[in-house]
This record gives structure tokens, C-alpha cells and sequence, in this order.
């Protein structure tokens, strides 16, 4: 199938407004629940690590780094990434096993359009932007840790800021954004061919948008494991 | 023309297509006929290159499809129009942009010169004012309507076209059958239609292939189906005349009955 992806390119002048309704659609829609999750996940792990720091010799800038740690590394490149099999991949996988059913990708291919290629590089070319959307949901989840931590009375606003900056590591930024490319590339694919490849009616539409969150969050919780012992380990 | 020599086509140990054989000519509405099952949707695909036959040959006006290049192919592709069954519209796209698909896809024409041959050919199909409805506003006719513009708009060699009135009216049936053969002599195409609507065979059936069990059963004109003798074909044609005959038994029942309640109102 990825062969088939870069093979026969479509015509550059559809796959362009292809490509940008893809962006629309997956990047840009998928902005809202992004941001949502990322701010109060983030007020949540500021307020759970101040709740825990019950030892008046530990210094309360640790809630920001911990949240800073937290956000960068796990929750928002993993963690939004598995929200966005839910959100996104499962329209792929509808969307592209709809098409199927209704015989619409046999009239692609009838017509002599190479399908695969007409109907995934624009997604793939879409994902490409997604390490800005992890990008936005890190600094809304540390600015909700922030909000969280300093309203909520757990630390002071100079304590937060100087807690964020301890011990940065850019090698962590680089890290997340890695695996972030990677997921990326993961949300593309995975939920296509289990679109493409489906068999059945509408009934089997939802059966394998379902197949194909499990089995996309399977193989990112996997990745992510294996690039974390080999980057970080 | 299209000249299908010896095709075989098996899925699994099951054989679907057992050695066909047909011509189908230009400017003429050609029709695969049979029941369910006897192979016409395997025999449509494997013309339209969908399914790859293990004996025979298909060839498009002298080109031997097994022997194009995957280039060829394409190219050959695009010279091909198809109606799906359940017309396979884009339901993302509107009318108009559906029907622009092929020329958007496969030509150099600009936004006025695409916009205008859209407007012709649905002008063609009967079917103004609709271009910026979706697939989903509009009723199975007219996504019929739809499907046949759009397989035409690039003016190709040859139309497919999948139980093209199923789920259809009886008299929405007749006009797409009269529909498609009008583009069929008009634009000079090789058009098959896989079919088994009785009312097509006897409208439009210039060129009948009779299919059974796999085998080409029978084949010839709309004229000579009525008075062959074949055993096969003569069953499945009175299948069909068996419900009109139920009709018409039906209506005598409906007059006597008036005619009762008529005489018992003057009484």
C-alpha cells in the first residue's frame, strides 16, 4: 500500500485543494478538543504532584517541572496522539470505508485514478503538520499547569516560571517531536488501510473504525515504548 | 468493439466465468443478461479490468487488455465510463463537481471550458438547475442522471453500466434505458449493461448475452428473445411475464368488482 501511495501521483492541481481540505479537516479540526484536553490535563497534573508534595524541604518550583516534564514528554505527543486515533482516525477509516461500500473507490479506480494515492498521500502530507498541533497542546498544557498551580493557590507565579525552566533538557523537546512525526505518520496509515482494505456494509464501516482505534493505539503505545529505550534509556 | 474470447475467471475452487465468448459492437447497447449468480457482475468487473481473468482475452477495438503496458492500461481507462449500480457518486462533492471529476482528473481544460461541457452534458442527461445539489439531496433517478453525465463528460469509447435501473421506478426505467441508448448512438460508444430488467432486454437489448451458471447460454437481438426455443432463456423470460400476467389477472378482478358495485348502486 505505501508503494501505491507515491506511485502515479494525481494531478498536482487537485491534489493541492486535496491536500489543504485534508489540513482543514484533520489538522485544524482537530484543533478545538486538542486544546480543550491539553489545558485541563495540564491544570490537573500541576494540582496532583502539589497535592503530593506533602514535605516542606522539596521546593514547590517542582510542580512546574514535573508538569513541564509530564506535558513534553508523555502526555502531549502519547497521550493526545491516542485521542487523535479516536477523533481522527476514525474518520479516515469511515470516511475511506464508505467510499469502499458505496463503490465509490471502485469508480476511482474504473476511471483510472490510482485510488490509494488519490485518497491517503493527502492525509500523510496533512500529518506532517501534526508536531504543531503537539506544539500548541504543550503550551497549552503547561499554561494550564501554570493556571492551575498559581490560582488554585499551590505555588507562586516567579516559583512556576523558575521551576519550568530547571533542568531543561532540549534533547527532550527534540525526542517528543520525533515520536510525534512518527505518530503521525501512524494516524495516516493505519486507519487508511483499515478503510481501503474493509469488506462489507455500513455495519462493517463501524466494526472496523473501532479495529482501527485499537490497533492504532496498540501500535503507538508500542512505537512509543521503542523509541523511548532508544532515545532515552 | 469489444471481443471477449474464451474469458475464465474462478474465485477460490468456484469457476464463475467457463469459457466466454462475445462481441460487442460500436453504436450499439449491448446486454449481459442472467440471474443472480450466473456470473454478469464477474463478467462486467473483468472487462473493466477490476478482476484479472486466468484464460482468454479481452480486447478494446484490436488492443489485447493482458497485453497493455500499466500505462496502456490507464490510458485505456480513461476512454472507459462506468455507472454503478448504486450510481458511486463523490457524496463529499456537488453535482457539477462530480460530473467536472474526469476532466478535473484527465484533461487540460480551464474552469470556463470545464464549467460549460458539465452544463452540456447534464443539459444532455435532462437534468438543469441541480448543479450545486449533493448526491444525497437528490432523488435515484436523478443520481442515475448524474452517474451517466459524469461517465460521459470525457466522451468516452465505452460505456459500462451496472443494473443501471435497479431501485428505480418503473417509468424513470424506461427514460434512463431510452437515455442510455440515445448517448449510446450519439457519442458512437460501445455500451454494455448488465441487466436483468425484462423491460431493458425488450427496449433496449440490440445485443443480448444470455448467462448461465457461467456459460454463455444463449445470445441475440430483443426481437429473437421473444422466439427462441431455448429452455433456459424462455424460463427466465416468463419468469418476468409471469408477475405481468399477475397483474393483469389482478385488474379483471378490480373492473368486475366496479362492475359490481356498480349494478348494486343502480339497483
Amino acid at each position: 500500500m505505501i508503494k501505491e501511495v507515491f506511485n502515479k501521483p494525481t494531478k498536482w492541481s487537485v491534489m493541492k485543494s486535496l491536500i489543504l481540505k485534508e489540513i482543514d479537516d484533520l489538522i485544524i479540526g482537530s484543533m478545538g478538543i486538542v486544546a480543550f484536553i491539553s489545558f485541563f490535563i495540564g491544570g490537573v497534573v500541576a494540582i496532583q504532584t502539589a497535592l503530593n508534595l506533602t514535605n516542606p524541604l522539596i521546593p514547590k518550583s517542582l510542580i512546574a517541572f514535573a508538569t513541564r516534564q509530564s506535558v513534553i514528554l508523555e502526555f502531549a505527543p502519547t497521550f493526545i496522539s491516542i485521542i487523535m486515533a479516536g477523533r481522527a482516525g476514525s474518520y479516515i477509516t469511515s470516511s475511506i470505508g464508505t467510499m469502499r461500500v458505496t463503490e465509490q473507490i471502485d469508480a476511482l479506480e474504473v476511471m483510472g485514478v490510482n485510488a490509494i494515492n488519490y485518497l491517503i498521500f493527502p492525509k500523510i502530507v496533512a500529518f506532517t503538520l501534526y508536531p504543531f498541533v503537539i506544539a500548541i497542546s504543550m503550551f497549552l498544557g503547561i499554561m494550564g499547569g501554570w493556571l492551575a498551580g498559581v490560582y488554585g493557590g499551590f505555588v507562586g507565579s516567579d516559583q512556576f516560571l523558575e521551576g519550568i525552566q530547571t533542568d531543561f533538557i532540549p534533547f527532550h523537546v527534540f525526542y517528543a517531536f520525533l515520536k510525534t512525526f512518527v505518530f503521525g505518520m501512524l494516524l495516516a496509515t493505519i486507519p487508511s488501510f483499515h478503510g481501503f482494505y474493509m469488506k462489507g456494509g455500513a455495519l462493517e464501516v463501524g466494526k472496523a473504525s473501532t479495529t482501527s482505534f485499537v490497533w492504532t493505539s496498540v501500535v503507538i503505545i508500542t512505537v512509543n515504548y521503542i523509541i523511548t529505550q532508544l532515545l532515552l534509556s | 468493439m469489444i471481443e471477449i474470447k474464451d474469458i475464465e475467471k474462478s474465485f477460490g475452487d468456484t469457476k464463475v466465468l467457463k469459457g466466454i465468448s462475445t462481441t460487442f459492437e460500436t453504436g450499439k447497447t449491448n446486454l449481459i443478461i442472467g440471474r443472480s449468480g450466473s456470473g454478469k457482475t464477474v463478467m462486467l468487473k473483468t472487462l473493466l479490468g477490476i478482476h484479472t481473468p486466468e484464460k482468454g482475452s479481452i480486447s478494446f477495438d484490436g488492443r489485447i487488455y493482458s497485453e497493455l503496458t500499466r500505462d496502456e492500461k490507464r490510458s485505456l481507462r480513461t476512454e472507459i465510463g462506468m455507472v454503478f449500480q448504486g450510481s458511486a457518486l463523490f457524496d463529499s462533492m456537488n453535482v457539477e463537481d462530480n460530473v467536472a471529476f474526469p476532466l478535473k482528473m484527465f484533461t487540460n481544460k480551464r474552469g470556463r471550458e470545464i464549467k460549460d461541457r458539465v452544463n452540456e452534458v447534464l443539459e444532455r442527461v435532462n437534468l438543469v438547475d441541480a448543479n450545486y445539489k449533493f448526491p444525497n439531496e437528490i432523488s435515484g433517478g436523478m443520481q442515475k442522471r448524474v452517474a451517466i453525465a459524469r461517465a460521459i463528460v470525457n466522451n468516452p469509447k465505452y460505456l459500462f453500466c451496472d443494473e443501471p435501473n435497479s431501485g428505480l421506478d418503473p417509468e424513470t426505467s424506461i427514460l434512463i434505458d431510452e437515455l442510455i441508448q440515445e448517448i449510446t448512438r450519439e457519442y458512437d460508444m460501445t455500451t454494455v449493461i448488465n441487466t436483468h430488467d425484462m423491460n431493458s432486454v425488450l427496449q433496449i437489448g440490440e445485443k443480448i448475452v444470455f448467462l448461465k451458471n457461467g456459460i454463455k447460454e444463449w445470445e441475440g437481438t430483443n426481437e429473437q428473445i421473444l422466439e427462441t426455443r431455448n429452455k433456459s432463456i424462455v424460463e427466465f423470460v416468463y419468469s418476468s411475464e409471469l408477475f405481468k400476467k399477475v397483474r393483469e389477472s389482478l385488474l379483471e378482478e378490480d373492473d368486475e368488482e366496479r362492475k359490481q358495485d356498480l349494478n348494486i348502486k343502480d339497483e
